[in-house]
């Protein structure tokens, strides 16, 4: 069986494709037969029309909105509270007009969010090595791993009295909080990310001669985008929260006026229309920074993989 | 590229290299020199000796947990064996699993520049390469497609696609047309004779069908399992426009899969 015989299997076939197409299967058969075979189980892949989206995404949750105000301006109309308690949705209207009149409404929208931004970006530049080092190092993977997803369990609001300590009422402090918050999430979904990259996709990288950097770099990351894109995104939900929480707990006039303070305003004026529209905007501004930002990118990176069918 | 790829042990290292310089001109094919591999002290393959000629088409049988993955996996260097000597002078293998292993996160066309821009081809002729070995899987209008897009039959093309863009001289093939019906199996048996008959590549096909592997090889070489040994091999000359229907390819077949009934039987008997 050890390879004596030295003959080429190639010489005196040089036919042999010409053979194949006119012997088993003839050509033109079996490009037939082929194209019927891709046809058949072709996945067909259709994009909604605009209207069918606008019909299905965006009407459900206004009505929902606009279903939550009647209910509202129902209760204020039957009197089911005083009147300091519950006021009618036009005072809060009034508030925000007031604030757009003011001129103060975008600079109190701005201050909070350019720090939650500036604060998950921060979080983004620590969370994405530390997460890489505890996936791929099972040494650091069994130090960190447990207190990582421990913090993950801790309300960051927590941390707010020790950064007030260290840190004094400071930028510095709610950017130590958010960033206390946010590394634990976004370094986990990278963990989580690259840890359900099918093996498969290793091995087959390195049959191509993906390794080491390259590896990590074609295989590797792009494999655990999906789970780390997840983890962003709840990294930016605990960013602003996080954030929320430092700014009415360790309000100071130094700091600036951002969502928090107008919030920590309103409640010592027992102000309750500037109560409610300071929540408004706190929640409109975490949901608008999500459809702005990761669920398009969320949902590209998973219809492109054919993950998501909507 | 990475020059032989060769996985040394103490026993045999100086014979085997020894005898490659001297009867083996063309450098391409593989040798497998009296391989052994276990796993927690259990044995999973024993003193497997077995070369693939350049050029040639050889099927590795065996029931399934014999070792025929293991042994592929060594051969393309995913593994070391315990023992014995490994040799692939043509340079790293392509391997092609049952399962697509394409990336979806690119393009059907993406995913075989990936393997050519590993391979180090300039990004300017990377395209029309690409666009080449589509062709050459009959798939020339599906650079653009995603893999979810694409059927069972054309995902496997698309890998044998990428497979081939490696430009590696040995393609190891473990089961890739297992998952497939048998009239997509039957196309791709053709499609693969057929590349195979314009390139000069050696093909170390694995499969657990006596069939297919009677239908493709000219070499049929039968496992045993517990630990896998080289029970037994047969050449096929049956010439190769070859149907997996044909009488010659039936008769050999049942020849073979009585001689694999008895090794699986023998297990009972145990
Ligand atoms: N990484 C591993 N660790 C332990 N046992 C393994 C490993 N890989 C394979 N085996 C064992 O080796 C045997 C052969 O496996 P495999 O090569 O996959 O068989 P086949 O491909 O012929 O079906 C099986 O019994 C399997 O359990
Ligand atoms: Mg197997």
């Amino acid at each position: 069986m050890a390879g004596t015989e030295t003959e080429r299997p190639r010489t005196g076939e040089g036919s042999r494709a010409g053979d194949l197409a006119g012997g088993d299967l003839a050509g033109g058969d079996l490009a037939g037969l082929e194209a019927g075979l891709d046809a058949l189980d072709a996945v067909p892949v259709k994009r909604t029309p605009l209207r069918e989206v606008l019909l299905r995404k965006v009407l459900p949750p206004v009505a929902a909105v606009v279903l939550v105000l009647v209910v509202w301006k129902l209760l204020v109309l039957a009197g089911v509270t005083d009147d300091y308690k519950l006021p009618d949705p036009s005072a809060v209207w009034g508030a925000l007009r007031r604030l757009w009149l003011e001129g103060t409404l975008f600079g109190i929208v701005w201050t909070s969010v350019s720090r939650g931004l500036l604060g998950f970006l921060a979080a983004l530049a620590i969370g994405t090595p530390l997460g890489l080092l505890v996936a791929r190092v099972p040494l650091i993977r069994a130090a960190l791993g447990p207190v990582l997803s421990g913090l993950q369990s801790l309300p960051s609001v927590a941390w707010v009295p020790a950064a007030v300590i260290w840190l004094g009422i400071t930028d510095s402090a709610m950017y130590a909080v958010i960033l206390l918050g946010a590394v634990p999430s976004i370094a986990n979904g990278l963990v989580s990310g690259i840890d359900q990259v099918p093996p498969l996709y290793l091995r087959a990288g390195r049959t191509m001669g993906a390794t080491g950097a390259r590896g990590a770099w074609h295989v590797l990351l792009p494999a655990a985008l999906p789970g780390y894109l997840a983890g962003l995104k709840q990294g930016w939900a605990f960013s602003w929260r996080s954030l929320m929480a430092a700014e009415l707990i360790a309000s100071s006039p130094d700091l600036g006026l951002g969502l928090g303070q107008y919030l920590e305003n309103a409640r010592t004026d027992s102000d309750m229309p500037g109560v409610l529209l300071g929540i408004v905007l706190i929640l409109f501004v975490g949901i608008a920074i999500d459809l702005i930002v990761f669920s398009p990118l969320e949902r590209r990176v998973l219809r492109s993989r054919g993950l998501a069918t909507r | 590229m990475a020059p032989a790829l060769s996985t040394n042990t103490s026993a045999t290292t100086a014979s085997a290299t020894a005898a490659v310089g001297e009867d083996r001109a063309p450098a391409t094919g593989v040798r497998i020199d009296h391989v052994h591999k276990s796993y927690d002290g259990r044995s999973v393959l024993d003193d497997i000796t077995l070369d693939v000629r350049p050029g040639e088409f050889v099927c590795l049988l065996g029931a399934s947990g014999c070792g025929k993955s293991t042994l592929l996996n060594l051969v393309a260097g995913l593994d070391r064996p315990s023992a014995g000597t490994i040799e692939v002078p043509g340079g790293r293998p392509a391997l092609m699993f049952q399962e697509h292993a394409l990336f979806p996160w690119l393009t059907a066309g993406r995913n075989i520049e990936l393997a050519l821009r590993l391979r180090g081809v300039p990004r300017a002729e990377r395209r029309a390469e690409a666009e080449r070995l589509l062709r050459l899987v009959r798939l020339g209008g599906s650079y653009g497609k995603r893999v979810h897009e694409l059927s069972g039959g054309m995902r496997q093309r698309v890998a044998l696609a990428r497979a081939l863009a490696q430009d590696s001289r040995v393609l190891l093939m473990d089961e890739p047309f297992a998952a497939l019906d048998a009239i997509t199996r039957d196309v791709l048996h053709h499609e693969l004779t057929r590349i195979w008959s314009e390139t000069s590549l050696s093909v170390l096909f694995v499969t657990h069908n006596v069939r297919e592997a009677v239908r493709l090889g000219q070499r049929v070489v039968l496992l045993s399992s517990r630990p896998g040994r080289v029970v037994r091999e047969w050449t096929v000359d049956i010439p190769q426009p070859r149907r997996i229907e044909d009488a010659a390819v039936a008769d050999l077949s049942v020849e073979i899969t009585e001689e694999l009934r008895g090794e699986i039987r023998r297990h009972g008997r145990d």
